[in-house]
């Protein structure tokens, strides 16, 4: 179970897991208000079904799939639709969005569907009810896991790696969810294996969450052709990339995706969730979330209903009176919050609070030095420093072209490490989405 | 209670802790032993040179800063190790006027000419000795013996010399073990370099201070461990079968590593993170080629020592090392050069 394998290179930031990954997952009240924007995925936008004033009960579609690269949207609580409107994202930007006042003395039944059977269902069936059901990657991406899933033709997936990494520092919801939704992780990776066809289903943990590792071999139902692997802690492992590296031992081609080594990668609470909602035929309504940090009162995990608003969560654990940053995953590649009227989306797997006696105060930029740490910290051995050199001087193209720029998962690495504190993560965000824009332009002109 | 600003800033929210002006500070610290000794061993005119060159570089930076109209970068600390790497390179009784010279132009022709820290293609202490040595060729090879009887009493003349005035040496020039080599071909032993009896550049005589220096920065990864490492390795393993060959002409790897300024040059100068590559892998290419060079010079240059030239050279080359010797990235083929 225990392996040394892991990628080269990579960092490791303090782990302040401590704080909460004994508190076990405790149900959140229901705010008075819910905000639910369309856009919470990647892809389409969700569709709006409903209109102001229609009641709707809890686990109804609110909003259907935009698309194919798009989910629905269900209903987290049983109330009354106040308004459809513009509603403030994570991102700052205001997109459509739902607003529904629960009904006040409503018990909460959630609404059953049509159930999707793992045995007698077909790979299509499958992986529609996972659309329907409005399953995203829950681990912050928030892509669309039933287009994930499709095996393209041609390609075949050998092996099903359920990703229990969490190398976040400061998150453990993932590690709860191991400890506590065994049953339907495993009744997830049935209906997974039933959809990718795959061989063979490896469980990445980190070696931080040894009993959550044990706990999951000592219930791997009989005849389920699962192996768990322990790897060391390092950041980023819980990306794709570096997660089949570690323990298949491949590097996905660059632009390719795990497929083109055999592979699909799925988050454990995802897959949780697709055997906790699939034998119900219910659509995804809440999540497990962590709220932690030094300006946190109530540390802990809480499964929270999707479209609770951030300031009615922040007012519900307490926080100290000179809070200062808040941080919707975790502190490498989570997003700084500007606007507490934001609510809890698909994606949020955390949210970390700093103090202002916590946070780094924005510190001196000197120029880079060369000292090479960037070098040694980035896990797909790009050159950080050159790389952050060429953006100052507006060198998309070569970065893109001879020093492989597209290729940066954004991990944030380099700069965590980085001692003239140069925001180089951010310099690389930025010159990507200028190449990407530069390469669309191309192609309408051609 | 939740109406306050957020502060917003872009990911990672945290770092690692560490910071440039730290490791510079650390740098100096490392360098400290080695000054000492060199006070000990040299008295005040070790002292006064090295003061005068911290002096110069720091100041020189201040003024040029203002000059550009620019916040002044002295508070990085980068000024610092330079005055007192230069210090440390020259000959303990070199000329105050010309030591402050050697500063002006370390910082002025060596570093902000080429842009400041950070943009340095050479090792800007090594570009105002290089600069002292045209021009001042005399008292640049003009030595005192180590630990003179009166050495916290009396300040030789030469180092009072005033400016623009060719100094009058009152102390007998002890010649270093590697002018003794290479003029005279007597061979120091070993024992008397590694503790520094011996005469030379200021800080360059005690091989063990400056490892012991080196080693508090590769504790502290403050310093690539592997740039003296392949310096060192090479300049003994290259010596040494030339010494195999032929013995009588040849001194000994041990000789050829603890003499002049070799440890100096290869722990705190040729591990210039500005001026040195990147990449494990270049940097290993980096170091033997210093190695190389090292030896070539002194066992067939004209000069005694080859260090400071074989690091400036390795400097020149260093961003060409970084083009052509480039980690394969991740999910590629193989590297690509340019």
């Amino acid at each position: 179970m225990l392996t040394n394998n892991t990628f080269k290179h990579g960092v490791h930031p303090p782990e302040h897991k401590d704080e909460t990954n004994k508190s076990p997952i405790r149900q959140f009240p229901f705010a008075p208000l819910f905000i639910l924007p369309v856009e919470m995925h990647i892809g389409a936008p969700a569709e709006i079904l409903v209109r102001q004033g229609q009641e709707v009960s809890r686990g109804q579609v609110l909003a259907k799939a935009g698309g194919y690269v798009s989910v629905p949207i269900h209903a987290p609580v049983s109330g009354t639709i106040r308004s459809l409107g513009n509603v403030h994202t994570i991102s700052g930007k205001m997109v459509q969005g739902i607003y529904i006042e629960p009904f006040p003395s409503s018990t909460q039944e959630v609404m059953e569907g049509t159930p999707v059977d793992v045995e007698s269902a077909n790979p299509e069936q499958i992986l529609q009810a996972i659309q329907d059901a409005g399953i995203v990657g829950l681990g912050g991406a928030a892509f669309p896991t039933h287009v994930k899933l499709k095996v393209p033709d041609g390609k075949h997936c050998d092996t099903l790696l359920i990703n229990g990494i969490e190398c976040e520092p400061f998150l453990t919801t993932d590690h709860r969810v191991m400890l506590e939704q065994a049953d339907d992780i495993f009744m997830g990776i049935r209906y997974l294996i039933k959809v990718t066809s795959a061989k063979r289903v490896i469980i990445g943990i980190e070696a931080n969450k040894q009993d959550a590792a044990k706990h999951l071999a000592w219930h791997i139902p009989r005849g389920l052709p699962v192996e768990i692997k322990v790897v060391p802690v390092k950041y980023p492992q819980g990306s794709e990339k570096m997660l089949i590296t570690s323990l298949l031992g491949h590097e996905v081609p660059s632009g390719g995706l795990p497929i083109d080594v055999g592979a699909v990668v799925v988050n454990v609470a995802t897959t949780a969730e697709i055997g906790r909602l699939l034998p119900h035929g219910r659509g995804i309504q809440e999540r497990v979330v962590t709220i932690t940090g030094p300006a946190v009162k109530k540390k802990g995990n809480y499964l929270i209903p999707i479209g609770t608003p951030l300031r009615f969560v922040l007012e519900e654990v307490g926080v100290t009176d000179n809070i200062s940053e808040v941080y919707m995953g975790g502190p490498m590649m989570g997003v700084a919050v500007s606007n507490l009227d934001i609510s809890i989306v698909k994606g949020t797997s955390g949210i970390v609070v700093f103090g202002e006696e916590h946070v780094t105060k924005s510190e001196k930029i000197f120029p880079c030095i060369k000292c090479g740490a960037c070098v040694d910290a980035c896990p797909i051995f790009l050159n950080p420093s050159k790389l952050g050199i060429l953006a100052k001087f507006e060198a998309y193209d070569k970065m893109a072209e001879s020093y492989n720029l597209m290729d940066c998962f954004e991990c944030g690495s380099c700069t965590y490490v980085c001692p003239s504190h140069i925001p180089l993560v951010q310099y690389f965000r930025l010159s990507k989405s200028i190449v990407r824009k530069r390469k669309t332009k191309e192609v309408t002109n051609a | 209670m939740l109406n306050r600003t957020l502060h917003i800033s872009t990911s990672p929210h945290i770092t690692d802790g560490t910071s440039t002006d730290a490791i510079m500070r650390n740098v100096v610290w490392a360098m400290l032993p080695v000054a000492a000794f060199a006070v000990y061993s040299f008295g005040l005119n070790a002292l006064f040179v090295m003061t005068t060159a911290v002096v110069s570089c720091v100041l020189t930076e201040h003024v040029l800063c203002r000059l550009s109209r620019k916040e002044s970068t002295v508070s990085d600390w980068s000024a610092v190790i330079t005055g007192l790497l230069l210090g440390l390179t020259l000959p303990p009784i070199f000329p105050l006027w010309m030591t402050f010279c050697g500063g002006v132009i370390a910082i002025g022709l060596g570093k902000f000419m080429f842009g400041g820290l950070g943009y340095n293609v050479f090792n800007p202490a090594l570009v105002g000795r290089a600069v002292l040595q045209a021009a001042f060729p005399v008292a640049i090879t003009t030595w005192l013996p180590s630990f003179a009887i009166d050495r916290f009493q009396h300040v030789s003349s030469s180092v009072l010399a005033l400016p623009f005035m060719e100094p009058t040496v009152d102390a007998i020039s002890g010649a270093t073990p590697l002018s003794a080599f290479k003029f005279d071909h007597v061979i120091t032993p070993t024992y008397d370099l590694a503790f520094g009896l011996v005469s030379g550049s200021t800080g360059e005589t005690s091989a063990i201070f400056i490892l012991l220096g080196g080693l508090y920065l590769v504790v502290r990864k403050m310093m690539n461990w592997r740039i003296p490492v392949a310096i060192l390795l090479t300049v003994y393993v290259f010596s040494g079968v030339l010494h195999l060959v032929d013995s009588t002409i040849y001194p000994s790897p041990l000789f050829m590593l603890f003499s002049g300024g070799l440890m100096l040059g290869a722990i705190f100068m040729a591990t210039d993170m500005v001026a040195s590559p990147l990449t494990p892998m270049g940097v290993v290419v980096y170091g033997v080629l210093i190695g190389v060079l090292v030896v070539v010079i002194r066992l067939w240059g004209g000069l005694p020592e080859g260090v400071m030239y074989a690091i400036l050279l390795a400097n020149a080359v260093s961003p060409h090392i970084d083009n052509l010797i480039r980690p394969r990235v991740y999910g590629t083929a193989k590297s690509r050069g340019t």
